[in-house]
This record gives structure tokens, C-alpha cells and sequence, in this order.
């Protein structure tokens, strides 16, 4: 058995790390203190790595008697004021969207990893794309991150746990089996150097507090559990107050706030990285580990003189629709590299509104495209 | 209600409540609110669940901090709220469906890690709120709007589920024995470890009118206590003859390490 000594909570320094890991470095570098998880590869070593990490640095872990358990074990420890994150791998994020449904509606900061897979084992695959943003019943806006290496899967982590803390409400970190069963360098900064953020708390006493009404921000403070606020959680339609209603008007209210949180925010959290964008001609639009091989084919295509560009997606949700709209506007055609079967690729077309062309460059075999096979597809269009 | 006392432990501008005329669960909000009464438990510190279903209403009209509204998760919420803060006093108020159908598997794990809660299910032996439907608790060849033909399923018995997956303070009494009934909360409430307190509870409109061809709650009442017996009264009975009785009393109660999470034993504070 492992012996329980005090250990830090930011590593800082530089490592040669998993990505499953680096998840986790990054979770306890934004102040996690609460993990639950069930059993499902390739995830496996967040929970191992995060059953050791929480009890040196007094958080708690809990393995779930099944992924339902999980994710509502989280919406529980987060309104008790922990931060809170679970990881799965697809199957398992199936069962997680009545939980992530309930976040939503209730308005409960927690972080999601999907360590995306297919073929019913540990293949590389991005065909969960759809479902990060979709799955759950309801209206309802979802922030999902797409990171493509392991300092991104560590970076990427501390970036979901402020967005869920600003924002109230559950944020996706989509993982792929790609990175998370990689190991690379990976480099964790000086503590003082990592940005945290935390939710609003109320600065009123309970007996003047409105629970539900927001900040100009969108986003209304959150007490914990316990402290006297006497707040009715509910997943039905509630007033400023707490109050259950059926009232249309009370209903339409409380989603129109709940989704404008993110919406009227869209450029604060969306995030995207151009390469080559200049004077391209031809823009290769990526998320996740595909970028990797997309900038390795632009680069090949700048040095045999085609103007290639790539612009990698962060944020996959909500979607870049001006960064995307600004390429199409400059390119003759977009290369939409993914995969799966062609499912971003929808979102691509619909933000490029007609300005250009939109090829599909899919690989459903999971596998990861090779550089040849994206160059390829740079050479037919340039032809 | 005007000068009843207990109405201050309810939330502002709640009531009317919505429980139908001669409701069981109704009947337990207020077992409840006398034993939270009598033994001075802090509503401050009080995070009152419910799940999906008639009785998962009741924390929505306590004056304290109350979750709400998914069906069957109301123990993977509490266990996650007390792993990370143990002083909160979490009940949950659940019923039969929340319990024994879709959050059955929570139930045994919950008692078998025995979180310390307390949970208090009004067993109406039917799915009320949609209109009376079969349950895992129905008794068996009774008609529901499932089983038009009777009831084929036989019941679980919650309580004895409980103790075999090892909780530590288990106790059923029915909506006739008021005295019983709140005591049993009272005891439930200062138990430290997983507390279940189960109310054989009548439900005139979705379990009266359609199993029992009559929608008068005291008839209803009168079904249930005729067809409950003590423990004592139990004693020496066989499985045939204990066969669509309801066995009331105390069951159980012990100590044994309440689950903190983690894989650090609490009472030695390391592995």
C-alpha cells in the first residue's frame, strides 16, 4: 500500500508525463479538491493518479458505483463548495448527461473529461465531437476544450476549472486516446503563475440574498451548502428566488439567462490558434490532436510554395463562428480535417456561410491522419 | 396552520402544498418536522433531497438548503456533499421509485458504504406522481395501471435489503402509528452512520382508487395497518404467513465506520 505523506499541490518544474496525468496536475494546479470516477479505459489512470493525489493535499476521492453516481456525486461535493471533476471515456459520458443536464439547469461549476475512444476499446477517435455539446435534453450552451498535446491537457484542464467557476455551469475537456495515453514533456509552471478563478460568492446576508438573480455578468453568486442561505436546488423552473414555477414567463426568463451567460460571452471564451494565416489561401480548420499532423501538412505545403494555412480550434464549443467566418472570407477553400465520419464539419460549413468552399478530410478508422495523408488532401485542392 | 409552531420550519411562501387530500407523504413531512422539532436539529446546517416523485416534494417546502428534482440520485448528491463538508445533516426524503426502482443501486452501495445520512422513504407501493403504476414494492397480484391483469412481481422489502447491505439503523412503521413513526425519525436523525426510516404510506388517489377500488384515505389507512404486524408479532411466523404483511418496528441499529471517502481509514487517520 501507498504510504499518505504531504505532497504539493502544484508540481512545479519540468516532467515527462502522461496525459492522463497531466490532467490531473492540472486539476490540482486550479484547486480541485473533490474527484469521483468509475472504471472505463482509457481514463483509468486520472482516477489512479487522482485516488493518490487527493489525499495529499486533503481533497476526496470516490469511485462510483457507476458514472451516474459520479457525475452527481460532483454536482453534490461542488454546491457543498468544492471544485469538482470526474473522467470517462465515451461510453461512460453517455450515461454522465442526465448529471451534466442537472449542472446545467442548476447551475453547478464541475469539470468533465471525455478521454474520447472507439471501435468498443482504446482507438483513437474524435467522433464524440457532437455529442460534447449535444447530448444532454434541454436548451442549454456547453464550453467544450479541445486540447492536442499534454502541456495542453494540463493547461487546458486549469482553463475548464476557471470557465466552470465564471460561468456556473459544467465545462468539457475533450480528451482523445491520441494524447491521453501519450507521454511528452510537459512543463507546470510556478504556482503564483497559474491564473485561478473562483465563483462569485454572495457578499449579503442570507435574508437579503436573491439566489437566482445574476450579476450583470450573467452568472448569479454561489454559497455553499450549509451556510444558512436555504436555497431549493431544483432542476424544474425557477424564479430569481428559488421559487418552483411553471409560469412561461418564469421558464423562458430562467433559460434565456442560462444560455446567455455563454452566448453573450462568446468572446471571452472562445479561443483559437492561426498558423500560416497570413496570405493563405487554402485553411486546414482542426481541434485536438489532428492539428498535430493539419500544421505538420501546412508546413510540407509552405515549403513546396502552396499557400496553406491552419487554423486550430481551442474552443470547439461553443463554436469560433468568427474566426471561422474570417478565414472563409480569405480562402478559396477550407479543408475540415477531423476524426470521425464528418461531424464539425457541419458547424464549418454553416459558420463559413457560403464564403468559400468546404472539403471534408476524415479518417474513421481509428487511427490519427498521417502528414501524408492531410498533405494530400492540401495537393488535390491546390491542384 | 395559522399558530402551529412547526410552520416555522417551512419555507416562505410555499404552501399550499400540493400533496392530494389524505396523502401519506404529506403525513411524513410532518413525522419529520416534529422529530426535527423536538430534537433542536439545525435547519442551517440541514440539506433536505428529493429526488423525482410525490414524496421528493417535501424538501422543496423545508426552510433550509434543498436539492431537487433528478429521479433516483438523491444519494450519489449526498455523497458527494459529505465527503466534502461531514458537518452537513443530509436527509433525503425519497420514494419507493426513487429508492427501490431507478436509484436501487445507490441505495445498497450508499448502505453499504454506510454514508451517514438519514433517509426516509414513504412507501406508497406505487408510482403515485405518474398515475399508478407498478412498483417494485407492490404487493403481489394487485391491480395497477401496469399490471391490469395483477401484479406478477413480488415486492421488495426495502428494510431487509437495507441490512443485508449493511446499514446501521434500519425502522419501518406505517402512517397509523404516528408516535412510532416520529421516534423512529427522532432516533434516525441522531444516528451516526446510514439511517433508514421506511413509512408503509397511503396514496387514495393513484393506489386506493386503482389496486383497492376505493379512494377514501382512512380505508386506505385501515388496509395498510390490517395488514401490519410487529416485529414481536412476527416472531416464529413463517415466509408464507409473513407473505403481503407489512413487519413494523425497529430493525437494527449499530455502529461501524461511516464512509469519509478516499482510501484513508477514518479512525486511524492513514492506511
Amino acid at each position: 500500500m501507498l504510504r499518505l505523506g504531504k505532497k504539493k499541490r502544484v508540481l512545479t518544474g519540468k516532467h515527462f508525463m502522461l496525459g492522463n496525468y497531466a490532467v490531473v496536475e492540472g486539476a490540482l494546479a486550479a484547486g480541485c479538491d473533490f474527484f469521483a470516477g468509475y472504471p472505463i479505459t482509457p481514463a483509468n489512470e486520472i482516477s489512479e493518479r487522482m485516488a493518490a493525489r487527493m489525499p495529499e493535499v486533503g481533497g476526496k476521492f470516490l469511485q462510483g458505483e457507476d458514472e451516474l453516481c459520479s457525475i452527481y456525486a460532483l454536482t453534490g461535493a461542488s454546491l457543498a463548495g468544492a471544485k469538482a471533476m470526474t473522467a470517462t471515456a465515451s461510453a461512460g459520458f453517455n450515461y454522465m448527461q442526465e448529471g451534466i443536464g442537472y449542472a446545467v439547469a442548476a447551475e453547478i461549476p464541475l469539470v468533465v473529461v471525455d478521454v474520447q475512444r472507439c471501435r468498443g476499446d482504446n482507438y483513437a477517435t474524435q467522433s464524440d465531437v457532437m455529442q460534447m455539446r449535444w447530448a444532454a435534453s434541454g436548451d442549454y450552451e456547453m464550453i467544450v476544450l479541445a486540447p492536442s498535446s499534454v502541456q495542453e491537457l494540463f493547461e487546458h484542464t486549469i482553463k475548464a476549472f476557471n470557465l466552470a467557476e465564471r460561468y456556473r455551469t459544467p465545462v468539457i475537456v475533450m480528451s482523445e486516446t491520441t494524447i491521453a495515453l501519450m507521454r511528452e514533456n510537459l512543463v507546470i509552471p510556478d504556482k503564483k503563475d497559474i491564473e485561478i478563478v473562483n465563483r462569485a460568492r454572495p457578499t449579503v446576508p442570507p435574508r437579503d440574498f436573491v439566489p437566482f438573480k445574476a450579476a450583470p455578468d450573467g452568472s448569479p453568486p454561489l454559497p455553499d451548502l450549509g451556510e444558512g442561505y436555504h436555497i431549493l436546488h431544483s432542476l424544474n423552473p425557477h424564479d430569481e428566488c428559488g421559487r418552483i414555477s411553471w409560469d412561461p414567463d418564469v421558464f423562458e426568463a430562467m433559460y434565456k439567462r442560462i444560455v446567455g451567460k455563454i452566448t453573450d460571452h462568446r468572446d471571452d471564451i472562445v479561443e483559437t490558434q492561426g498558423f500560416f494565416l497570413g496570405d493563405a489561401e487554402i485553411v486546414l480548420v482542426a481541434y485536438g490532436s489532428e492539428s498535430r499532423p493539419a500544421l505538420d501538412a501546412v508546413s510540407q505545403a509552405r515549403e513546396n510554395g502552396i499557400r496553406a494555412g491552419l487554423l486550430k480550434l481551442v474552443t470547439v464549443w461553443p463554436v469560433p463562428e468568427k474566426e471561422i467566418r474570417a478565414v472563409a472570407e480569405q480562402a478559396s477553400v477550407i479543408l475540415a480535417v477531423e476524426m470521425n465520419i464528418g461531424k464539425y464539419a457541419g458547424e464549418i460549413e454553416r459558420a463559413s456561410g457560403g464564403c468559400c468552399d468546404v472539403v471534408r478530410v476524415t479518417k474513421n478508422r481509428g487511427e490519427i491522419h498521417t502528414t501524408a495523408e492531410i498533405y494530400a488532401a492540401i495537393e488535390e485542392v491546390a491542384k | 396552520m395559522k399558530g402551529n409552531p412547526l410552520t416555522q420550519y417551512l419555507r416562505e411562501g410555499s404552501l399550499p402544498h400540493f400533496f392530494c387530500p389524505g396523502c401519506g407523504a404529506a403525513q411524513v413531512m410532518n413525522f419529520f418536522l416534529q422529530a426535527a422539532d423536538k430534537i433542536g436539529l439545525d435547519f442551517d446546517r440541514l440539506v433536505a433531497i428529493g429526488g423525482v416523485g410525490c414524496t421528493a416534494r417535501i424538501p422543496v417546502y423545508l426552510h433550509a438548503d434543498a436539492l431537487h428534482g433528478i429521479h433516483g440520485r438523491t444519494l450519489p448528491w449526498a455523497t458527494g456533499m459529505k465527503l466534502h463538508n461531514p458537518k452537513l445533516e443530509v436527509v433525503i426524503f425519497a420514494g419507493d421509485g426513487d429508492a427501490a426502482a431507478i436509484g436501487g443501486n445507490h441505495f445498497i452501495q450508499a448502505a453499504r458504504r454506510n454514508l451517514d445520512v438519514t433517509m426516509i422513504v414513504v412507501n406508497n407501493l406505487v408510482f403515485g406522481m405518474t398515475g399508478g403504476q407498478v412498483a417494485p414494492t407492490t404487493p403481489e397480484k394487485l391491480r395497477t395501471m401496469t399490471t391490469p391483469y395483477g401484479n406478477v412481481e413480488p415486492p421488495f422489502d426495502l428494510c431487509q435489503l437495507a441490512i443485508t447491505a449493511g446499514a446501521t439503523f434500519v425502522s419501518r412503521w406505517n402512517t397509523h402509528r404516528v408516535l412510532q413513526g416520529v421516534r423512529a425519525i427522532e432516533r434516525a436523525l441522531r444516528h451516526k452512520g446510514f439511517a433508514l426510516v421506511e413509512f408503509i404510506a397511503q396514496c387514495p388517489t393513484n393506489f386506493g382508487r386503482r389496486a383497492l377500488r376505493t379512494g377514501d384515505p382512512v380505508k386506505c389507512i385501515q388496509w395498510i395497518e390490517e395488514r401490519s404486524l410487529t416485529l414481536k408479532d412476527a416472531e416464529g411466523l413463517s415466509d408464507e404467513e409473513l407473505r403481503d404483511r407489512f413487519v413494523l418496528g425497529d430493525f437494527i441499529e449499530c455502529k461501524r465506520p461511516v464512509f469519509e471517502g478516499s482510501s484513508i481509514l477514518a479512525a486511524e487517520g492513514k492506511n
